[in-house]
C-alpha cells in the first residue's frame, strides 16, 4: 500500500485501533505492527503483498458483534472482525460455519440480527445502497444468466451501476483480457464452462472498479488449472490494484496461499484470527503427529510430562504433539510413546509444520475436514476452455 | 449522503480511469430489466408459439362450430364477436415469470440485488416487457380478424384502442403469476398458475352473449371481470363508440390490476427483504 493511498483515508480511534494521522509516521512505518488489540489478534508481521497492515486507518470492512439468525438457528454468533485496505483477509471454515452468512450479511443481501457491520465506511443495515456502489461480489454459485451472452451481461452490469456507455465498453475490453474467455465470450453463457462461468463471475462483480471485492468460495468445484487461475487474478487485483479482497474459502491451502490474515470461523464464532504464519506459530514450531491403536488419552499422559511438548491434541487415533523444536523432541515422544503401555501402540510416526488445519484442529478440537469442508479442490470433471 | 447523485468514489484500476459507479437511475434500470427481458424473448420461442397458436386454434373452432348456435342467441356477426375472445386467450397470463424464477434458482436475482438499482425496476422492467410482447400478440390476432373480415367501427383509433386494452388487460393478469413466482421461487408452483386462466378466460361471455347464458353461468360472468373486458372491446368492433362498455372495461382492468399487482409487489417486498 503506498503512502498516498493511506494518506487519503479517513483516521479514526474508536475502532479500537491505536491512531496516527502523520504520514511520514506512516511511511516511517515498520514491517512489524500489533494489530487487533480490539480483537485480541496474534503479533502479526507482514511480508509482501499488496497488503501491509494499517493501524491508523479506518478499517475498510468492520463487523462488531455480528449476528445473524434463521428462525431459532443462530448462523452467525457475535463475529468481530476488521479488515484493512489492501488487505486479503481469508475467511476459513467448514461447510455451515457461518461464512456464506457473513458474506451476504456483508454484501448487504441479508441484514445482521446484532450488532454492526461497515464496509467502505458505511453501514450495511443503515446505509445498504452506498455498500453496493463500492463493492464488487462473486458468489459461491456463478450468478449467471444462461442465455444472455458474456458481452451482453458484462453491458447489463454496466449499466446497473450507471457507466455510460464508452465506459462500459472501456471496462469491458480491459475485462477480456481478464477472464480470457476469447470469442466465446460473445456466445450466451449456456455453453460455457464450469471455469469460463467462475471468470466471467468475476468480471461482472469488476465492472464498475469497485473498492471491495467479496469472494464466496470463488474456486469451489474448480479443477487445479482453474483454481490456479483465479489465485493469480486475486494476487493481480491486490498487489496492483489495492483492492481490499474478502475470500471465503473450505480449502486450507487457499488460504494459506492468499490471504494476508485468516479468520477461522466454526459453529458461527471466529475462533482464531491472524496472519497464517502466526497462527501456525501460535501452536507450535513443529508438530509430531502419532496415529495410534488403543486409548489416545493414554498417548497425552504420557506426552505432557515430556519439557519438549507444549500441546497435545487429539482427533480419534490421531496424537498431535506442538514441540518447539521438531527433530529434538521426536525420539523423546517415540520414546514416551513406546513406553506408555496400556495396549497403546504407535502406527505411524510424523515430523512436519502446522497448518491451518492443525490450527483449527487446536481450536475447536476437529479436523475441518471432519465438519464437512472439501479441503481439496475437486479434479476436473470439465474441459477447461 | 444523497443517494441520486454521482459519487466519486475512489478509481483502483488505473485502466479504469475515471470510471466510478452510480446509482443509474429508475429510468434507466426500468428500461435495462426491460431490454434484456425483450431480448430473451426470441430466444425462448416455446414460450411465445403457444400464445400465437392457442387464440388461432380457438378462434377457428368456435367460428366453425358454434356460428349457429350464436347467431340463435342473437349475436349477428359471430367472427367479430369470438375475435376479442382470441385477443384474450393470447394475451392472459404471458409474463417474464417463469424466468423470473429461474433467475431466482440461478443465482442471478441475487446478483442484480447486489446493483444499487432499483428494486421496483425489477418488476416493474418485466412488465413493460410484458406490455411490449402482449401488443406483439395481438397485432397478429388482428390480422387473422381482418383477413377473415371482421373490422372495426371505430375505425383506426378504435383500433389503437383495442390494442392499448388488450395490452392492459394483459399486464394486469401478469401480476399473478408473478406474486406466486416471487413467493415460492419455484417453476412447477408458477406453471400452475395458468389454471387461474380458465375460470376467468371460460366462465364469461366468451362464446354467448350475456343475455343467453343462465343459471350459475350467467351469475359468475356477471362478477367476471373479463365479461366486462370482452364487452369494451366487442363495443370498439361493432358497437361504435360507446362510453359505458369502454368505462366498464377499464375498471374492470384496473380492479384485477389493483388486486394482482399488489400482490406481486407485496411478493416483490418479502423477496428483497434483508430481514
Amino acid at each position: 500500500m503506498t503512502a498516498h493511498r493511506l494518506a487519503d483515508v479517513t483516521v479514526v480511534a474508536d475502532a479500537g485501533m491505536v491512531s496516527q494521522s502523520n504520514q511520514e509516521a506512516i511511511e516511517n512505518a515498520g514491517p512489524s505492527f500489533i494489530l487487533g488489540a480490539k480483537l485480541g489478534c496474534p503479533i502479526e508481521t507482514q511480508t509482501g503483498s499488496g497488503y501491509r497492515p494499517s493501524i491508523m486507518t479506518s478499517p475498510e470492512i468492520l463487523a462488531e458483534g455480528l449476528k445473524r439468525s434463521f428462525g431459532t438457528t443462530l448462523a452467525v454468533d457475535g463475529i468481530d472482525l476488521s479488515v484493512d485496505r489492501g488487505e486479503i483477509y481469508g475467511f476459513l471454515g467448514p461447510n455451515g460455519a457461518g461464512k456464506s452468512t457473513v458474506t451476504r450479511v456483508l454484501c448487504t443481501l441479508i441484514a445482521p440480527s446484532g450488532g454492526r457491520a461497515s464496509v467502505a465506511g458505511f453501514d450495511v443495515a443503515s446505509s445498504p445502497d452506498q455498500v453496493r456502489l463500492r463493492i464488487g461480489v462473486a458468489l459461491q454459485e456463478a450468478a449467471l444468466d444462461p442465455k444472455q451472452t458474456g458481452v451482453e451481461m458484462l453491458r447489463l452490469q454496466g449499466r446497473f451501476y450507471g457507466l455510460s456507455k464508452s465506459d462500459t465498453e472501456r471496462r469491458l475490453s480491459d475485462l477480456r483480457n481478464l477472464i480470457d474467455i476469447g470469442p466465446a465470450l460473445e456466445d450466451r453463457v449456456a455453453t460455457y464452462s464450469g471455469g469460463m462461468k467462475r471468470r466471467l463471475d468475476l468480471a461482472l462483480a469488476l465492472v464498475h472498479n469497485p473498492r471491495v471485492l467479496f469472494l464466496d468460495e470463488p474456486t469451489t468445484g474448480l479443477d487445479p488449472v482453474s483454481r490456479a487461475k483465479v489465485w493469480d487474478e486475486v494476487r493481480r487485483l491486490n498487489a496492483e490494484l489495492g483492492m481490499t479482497v474478502f475470500l471465503t474459502t473450505q480449502y486450507l491451502e487457499e488460504a494459506d496461499e492468499l490471504a494476508d490474515r485468516v479468520g477461522i470461523i466454526d459453529h458461527g464464532r471466529l475462533v482464531a484470527q491472524g496472519t497464517p504464519d502466526a497462527l501456525k506459530r501460535s501452536i507450535g514450531t513443529d508438530l509430531v503427529v502419532a496415529l495410534v491403536d488403543g486409548d489416545p488419552e493414554i498417548a497425552r499422559r504420557a506426552l505432557l510430562p515430556l519439557t519438549a511438548v507444549e500441546r497435545v491434541d487429539i482427533n480419534g487415533l490421531e496424537v498431535t504433539a506442538a514441540v518447539s523444536n521438531g527433530p529434538e523432541a521426536i525420539s523423546p515422544v517415540a520414546l514416551a510413546l513406546a513406553e506408555a503401555g496400556d495396549g497403546l501402540r504407535v502406527r505411524e510416526l510424523s515430523l512436519r509444520t502446522p497448518t491451518l488445519d492443525d490450527v483449527f484442529l487446536s481450536v475447536t478440537g476437529a479436523r475441518i475436514a471432519d465438519r464437512g469442508a472439501d479441503t481439496e479442490p475437486a479434479q476436473p470433471t470439465e474441459e477447461i476452455r | 449522503m444523497s443517494t441520486n447523485t454521482a459519487e466519486t468514489i475512489s478509481a483502483h484500476d488505473p485502466h479504469a480511469g475515471d470510471v466510478i459507479a452510480r446509482h443509474a437511475g429508475f429510468a434507466r434500470d426500468l428500461t435495462s430489466v426491460a431490454i434484456r427481458a425483450l431480448r430473451q424473448i426470441p430466444r425462448e420461442p416455446e414460450a411465445v408459439i403457444p400464445a400465437l397458436i392457442i387464440p388461432v386454434f380457438f378462434f377457428v373452432v368456435n367460428v366453425g362450430s358454434l356460428s349457429n348456435v350464436a347467431a340463435a342467441a342473437g349475436v349477428s356477426d359471430f367472427k367479430a364477436f369470438q375475435l376479442p375472445v382470441a385477443i384474450i386467450f393470447a394475451v392472459t397470463g404471458i409474463s417474464r415469470a417463469s424466468a423470473l424464477v429461474s433467475d431466482i434458482n440461478d443465482g442471478y436475482f441475487d446478483r442484480l440485488l447486489l446493483t444499487p438499482m432499483s428494486r421496483p425496476a425489477l418488476l416493474l422492467g418485466l412488465m413493460v416487457a410484458d406490455f411490449a410482447l402482449v401488443i406483439a400478440l395481438s397485432i397478429p390476432v388482428l390480422i387473422l380478424g381482418a383477413i377473415v373480415g371482421v373490422g372495426f367501427s371505430t375505425g383506426i383509433l378504435g383500433c389503437l384502442l383495442f390494442l392499448l386494452l388488450a395490452g392492459a388487460w394483459g399486464l394486469a393478469f401478469t401480476g399473478f403469476p408473478y406474486a406466486i413466482a416471487l413467493k415460492t421461487g419455484n417453476p412447477a408452483a408458477v406453471n400452475s398458475s395458468f389454471l387461474l386462466f380458465f375460470p376467468f378466460a371460460f366462465l364469461t361471455t366468451a362464446f354467448l352473449p350475456q343475455a343467453a347464458l343462465t343459471g350459475w353461468l350467467s351469475t359468475v360472468a356477471t362478477y367476471n371481470p373479463v365479461t366486462y373486458v370482452l364487452a369494451a372491446l366487442r363495443s370498439l368492433l361493432t358497437g361504435g363508440w360507446q362510453p359505458t362498455p369502454l368505462l366498464q372495461g377499464v375498471v374492470a382492468i384496473v380492479a384485477v390490476a389493483a388486486v394482482s399487482h399488489t400482490l406481486a409487489f407485496m411478493a416483490l417486498r418479502g423477496r428483497v427483504s434483508r430481514g
